[in-house]
C-alpha cells in the first residue's frame, strides 16, 4: 500500500501450487506433545482446543437437559427435588449459552478457518488468541466452583432482585461470566484486525468468503456488546458484596435497569451465536451445489445489517416488565425489521440451490435441516415480537421452543454442518458417511419431536421453568422427553464416528468436496504455516465455473518466509491483481 | 498487502509480511480494544444518566461533598501525563532514547500523583462515613437516596482508578524495555499503543470530572 499513489495495480509473478495429497509435515506432526499444545500460538491448535472444550461443555449441558426432560415425564415429582430442578435448568442455560453457543463457531471453527480463508499464516495477535483460550478456561473454573459450592438457581439471566438475594453462589458464576467476556472480546478484536490487515494478495472485500463476512459482523457485536455485559455483571457482583443499590428499589435503584443492561448484551449475543452459523451455511451450500452464491453482497451486507439492528431490539425481552408503552411499540417494530435481512439470507440460499448440482453429503443435509428449522424459529420470533401475542406467550414453553429452534435448530445445526464440512481439513481423516446420514436423521427427528410439542403446550399456557404441571400437558411433555432421548442418541452417534475417524486409516484428500474455498488449497491437515507459499487470489470464493488450477496460485518469488523451495510445478500465469 | 517479503527484522513476528503491516495491525487492534473500553464505561455512564434524571436535586446536592479543587488538580495532572506520553512517542520516533525514558518516568510519576490524590479523597470520604451502598452512614445529605450517587461515584472513579493502575504497570514495563534499548525509530509499536491506552484513560477522566465534580 506504500506505493498506492503511484498506481493501484501491481503485477505479481505467480505460479501454481497444487496441494500435496501426502504431506510430509502437518501441524500435527510439528510441535508435538502436551506442553507444545498448551503453549502453542498456532490458531489451528487453539481452535481444536476450543472445539474440545466446547464439546465437553456440550456434553455436560446436554446431560443436564436430559435430566430435566426426564424429571418432566410425570406431572409431579419424578426423581429430583424442585430446588435441584431449578439449579439444573439454570446451569443448562448458562452452560449452553456462555460456554457452548457463544464460543462454538467463532472461537472453535472460526479460529481454525478464518486465517486460512484469508490466506494468512495466523490471526493478527496469536499470543492474545492463546490468552483468550486460557481466560475461557479460568471462567470455566469459576463456574465449576459455583457448581461444587451451592450451585446456581437464578436462571441464566440472573434477574435482580432474586439474584441479589439468592443463597446460591451467584458471585462465582457472575465473575466467571465476567472473565469469559474478555475471552470473547479478545477473540473479536483479533478477528476484526485479522480481516482488515492480514488478507493475502488479491483478496479484496468483494472476494472475502461469506464466512469471513459473518465472522466479521459477529466480531463487531462481540466487541460492542460484551463490555456492557461485563459492567452489568460487575455491578451485580458489587450489589451482592457491597449492596451498592443500583438495582435495588429499597435503596433507590431499579431492577428493570438490570434487565435493560442485561439484554443490551444478551440480545446482540443471540446474533453472536447465529450470525457465524449463517457464514457456515453460505460456505457449505455453495460447495455442495457447485454453484456461485446467489446475491453475494446481499448476504454479506445483511450480516452487518443484522449486527446493527440487533443492537436496537433488546426491549422485546421486557414487554411485560413495565417499560413504557411507547418503548414497547418501537421495540416491537424494530424486532420485525430484523426479519428482513434474515429473510434476504434464506431466500438467497434457496436461490443458490436453483439449478445447482446438489450433492446430498452429510454437511448438506444439515444445511437443509437448518433452512427448515431456522425458518420455523424465525417466524415464531416474529409472532413473539408482536405485542398482543407476546403478552399471552411470554414466559411459556412457546418461548422455550422458539429459542431452541433458533439456537439449536439454527446455530448448533450450522455448527454440525461446519464440523462435518471442515472435519477432513481439521483432522486429515474422513468420517463414515452412512453413519453421518443416520445421525443427521436421528437429530432431525429427535429435535422436532422434542420441541414441536412445546409450541403447542406453550400456546395452551404451560409456563416455562415449572417443576410441576397439570395433567392436560402430560402427552406433550412425554413426547418431548422421548424426543430428547432420540436427540441424545444422535449426538452420541456423531461423537462415536468422529472419534473413530481420528484413529482410522482413511486419509482425507486435500479437497474432498472440490470446494473453491482457499482453505481447501492447503494439505489435509494443513501445514504448520497453513500454506507453503503466499496464496494469491484472482477469483471469488464461489466461482465454481472457473477451473480449479486458477484457485491454486501463489507468489512465485517467496516461500512464505520459512525455508523450503515450494512445490510449484511451473510458472503458469502472470496475472494482474488489484491490490487489497 | 501485496508487499513481498524482503527481509525479516527481529521484531517482526513470523506471520507478518513486514514491519509496517505489523505496526498497522497492532495499532488497529488497540483502537478496537479502546472501542470496547468505551462501551464498558458506557454502561456506568448510562446508569449515571438514568439516576441523574430521576434524582436531579440529589446529584447537585451530593456533588458539594466532592472537592472540586483536588478534582481540578487531578485533571491537570492527567492531562500533563498525556502530554508526556505523547512526547515519549515522539522521542522514540526520533531515536532519542534518553528523552523516551525521561518522559516515561514523568508519566509514571504523574499517574502516581493522581492515585495519591484520589487516595486522599477516598479516605476523607470514608472518614465521614460516605461508604458505597449499604455501608453508607453519612448524615450530611438530606436526600433519602444519597447513597445511590456515591455508589455511582465509587464505581466510576474506582473502575477508572483500576485503569490508571493498569496504565502505571504498562508504562513501567515499556520503561524497562526502553532501558534495554529495545525501541528505536524502526520499532516503537508498544510505546505507541500504550500511549493510545493512556490517552483513553485520561479522556475518561475528562468526562468524569465535570459529570461528578462540577454539577451544582
Amino acid at each position: 500500500m506504500a506505493d498506492a499513489e503511484v498506481s493501484n495495480v501491481k503485477t505479481l509473478q505467480v505460479k501454481r501450487f497444487k496441494p500435496s495429497e501426502n504431506p510430509k509435515s502437518t501441524f500435527f506432526s510439528e510441535e508435538k506433545g502436551l506442553w507444545a499444545w498448551m503453549t502453542t500460538v498456532d490458531h489451528k491448535k487453539i481452535g481444536l482446543m476450543y472445539l474440545g472444550s466446547v464439546a465437553l461443555f456440550f456434553l455436560l449441558g446436554g446431560a443436564l437437559a436430559l435430566l430435566l426432560r426426564t424429571e418432566l415425564l410425570t406431572p409431579a415429582k419424578t426423581f429430583i427435588e424442585a430446588d435441584t430442578y431449578n439449579q439444573f435448568f439454570t446451569l443448562h442455560g448458562a452452560i449452553m449459552v456462555f460456554f457452548v453457543l457463544i464460543p462454538s463457531i467463532p472461537a472453535a471453527l472460526g479460529n481454525f478457518v478464518l486465517p486460512m480463508q484469508l490466506g494468512a499464516k495466523d490471526v493478527a495477535f496469536p499470543r492474545l488468541n492463546l490468552a483468550s483460550f486460557y481466560i475461557y478456561v479460568v471462567g470455566a473454573i469459576f463456574t465449576f466452583i459455583a457448581l461444587a459450592n451451592n450451585g446456581l438457581d437464578t436462571g441464566w439471566t440472573f434477574y435482580t432482585p432474586y439474584s441479589t438475594g439468592s443463597t446460591s453462589s451467584v458471585v462465582w458464576v457472575t465473575l466467571g461470566v465476567f472473565i469469559l467476556g474478555f475471552s470473547s472480546i479478545l477473540t473479536g478484536t483479533n478477528f476484526i484486525t485479522t480481516v482488515h490487515k492480514l488478507r493475502a494478495p488479491g483478496i479484496t472485500w468483494g472476494k472475502l468468503p461469506l464466512n469471513i463476512w459473518a465472522l466479521y459482523a459477529t466480531s463487531i457485536i462481540q466487541v460492542l456488546a460484551t463490555p456492557v455485559l461485563a459492567i452489568t455483571v460487575l455491578l451485580l457482583t458489587m450489589e451482592r458484596t457491597l449492596g451498592i443499590g443500583i438495582f435495588d428499589p429499597a435503596l433507590g435503584g431499579d431492577p428493570v435497569l438490570f434487565q435493560h443492561f442485561f439484554w443490551f448484551y444478551s440480545h446482540p449475543a443471540v446474533y453472536i451465536m447465529i450470525v457465524p452459523g449463517f457464514g457456515i451455511i453460505s460456505e457449505v451450500i455453495t460447495a455442495f451445489s457447485k454453484k456461485h452464491i446467489f446475491g453475494y453482497w446481499a448476504i454479506a451486507l445483511s450480516s452487518l445489517a443484522i449486527a446493527f439492528i440487533g443492537f436496537l431490539v433488546w426491549g422485546h425481552h421486557m414487554f411485560t416488565s413495565g417499560q413504557s408503552a411507547v418503548a414497547t411499540t418501537i421495540f416491537s417494530f424494530l424486532t420485525f425489521l430484523v426479519g428482513i435481512p434474515t429473510g434476504i439470507k434464506i431466500l438467497n440460499w434457496v436461490a443458490t440451490l436453483y439449478k445447482g448440482s446438489i450433492e446430498m453429503k452429510t454437511p448438506m443435509l444439515y444445511v437443509f435441516m437448518f433452512l427448515f428449522l431456522f425458518s420455523i424459529g424465525g417466524f415464531t420470533g416474529i409472532m413473539l415480537g408482536s405485542l398482543s401475542a407476546d403478552i399471552h406467550l411470554h414466559d411459556t414453553y412457546y418461548v422455550v421452543a422458539h429459542f431452541h429452534y433458533v439456537m439449536m435448530g439454527g446455530t448448533l445445526i450450522a455448527l454440525l454442518a461446519g464440523l462435518h464440512y471442515w472435519w477432513p481439513k481439521m483432522t486429515g481423516k474422513m468420517y463414515n458417511e452412512t453413519q453421518g446420514k443416520i445421525a443427521a436423521f436421528l437429530i432431525f427427528v429427535g429435535f422436532n419431536m422434542t420441541f414441536l410439542p412445546q409450541f403447542i403446550m406453550g400456546s395452551q399456557g404451560m409456563p416455562r421453568r415449572y417443576y410441576n404441571y397439570i395433567d392436560q400437558f402430560t402427552p406433550f411433555h412425554q413426547t418431548s422427553t422421548i424426543g430428547s432421548y432420540v436427540l441424545g442418541v444422535g449426538f452420541l452417534l456423531i461423537a462415536y464416528y468422529l472419534f473413530r475417524s481420528i484413529f482410522s486409516d482413511e486419509r482425507a484428500p486435500s479437497n474432498p468436496w472440490n470446494s473453491r474455498g482457499l482453505e481447501w488449497q492447503s494439505t489435509s491437515p494443513p501445514d504448520l504455516h497453513n500454506f507453503d507459499h503466499t496464496p494469491v487470489v484472482i477469483h471469488g470464493p464461489y466461482d465454481y465455473h472457473k477451473p480449479m488450477e486458477e484457485f491454486q496460485l501463489g507468489l512465485a518469488a517467496s516461500h512464505n518466509g520459512h525455508g523450503g523451495h515450494g512445490h510449484g510445478e511451473s510458472v503458469e500465469v502472470t496475472t494482474e491483481t488489484e491490490k487489497a | 498487502m501485496a508487499n513481498q517479503t524482503s527481509s525479516h527484522p527481529a521484531h517482526v513476528h513470523h506471520h507478518f509480511v513486514d514491519s509496517d503491516q505489523q505496526f498497522d495491525t497492532a495499532k488497529m487492534g488497540m483502537w478496537v480494544f479502546l472501542v470496547n473500553e468505551i462501551l464498558f464505561f458506557g454502561g456506568l455512564f448510562c446508569a449515571y444518566i438514568v439516576y441523574r434524571t430521576w434524582y436531579p436535586e440529589l446529584f447537585s446536592e451530593a456533588a458539594h461533598e466532592l472537592n472540586t479543587l483536588w478534582g481540578a488538580v487531578n485533571t491537570v495532572v492527567l492531562i500533563g501525563s498525556s502530554l508526556t506520553v505523547a512526547m515519549a512517542i515522539r522521542s522514540a520516533q526520533k531515536n532519542q532514547t534518553k528523552g523516551l525514558k525521561i518522559n516515561l518516568l514523568i508519566t509514571i510519576a504523574l499517574a502516581c500523583v493522581f492515585m495519591v490524590i484520589k487516595g486522599f479523597e477516598y479516605s476523607h470520604k470514608f472518614h465521614l462515613g460516605i461508604f458505597p451502598g449499604e455501608y453508607y452512614t453519612f448524615t450530611g445529605i438530606e436526600h433519602p437516596q444519597a447513597n445511590i450517587f456515591f455508589s455511582i461515584y465509587y464505581m466510576l472513579t474506582g473502575v477508572h482508578a483500576l485503569h490508571v493502575l493498569v496504565g502505571i504497570g504498562l508504562i513501567t514495563w515499556i520503561y524497562l524495555r526502553a532501558r534495554k534499548g529495545e525501541f528505536s525509530s524502526e520499532y516503537y509499536t508498544p510505546v505507541e499503543i500504550t500511549g493510545l491506552y493512556w490517552h483513553l484513560v485520561d479522556l475518561i477522566w475528562i468526562f468524569l470530572f465535570p459529570l461528578l465534580y462540577l454539577i451544582e
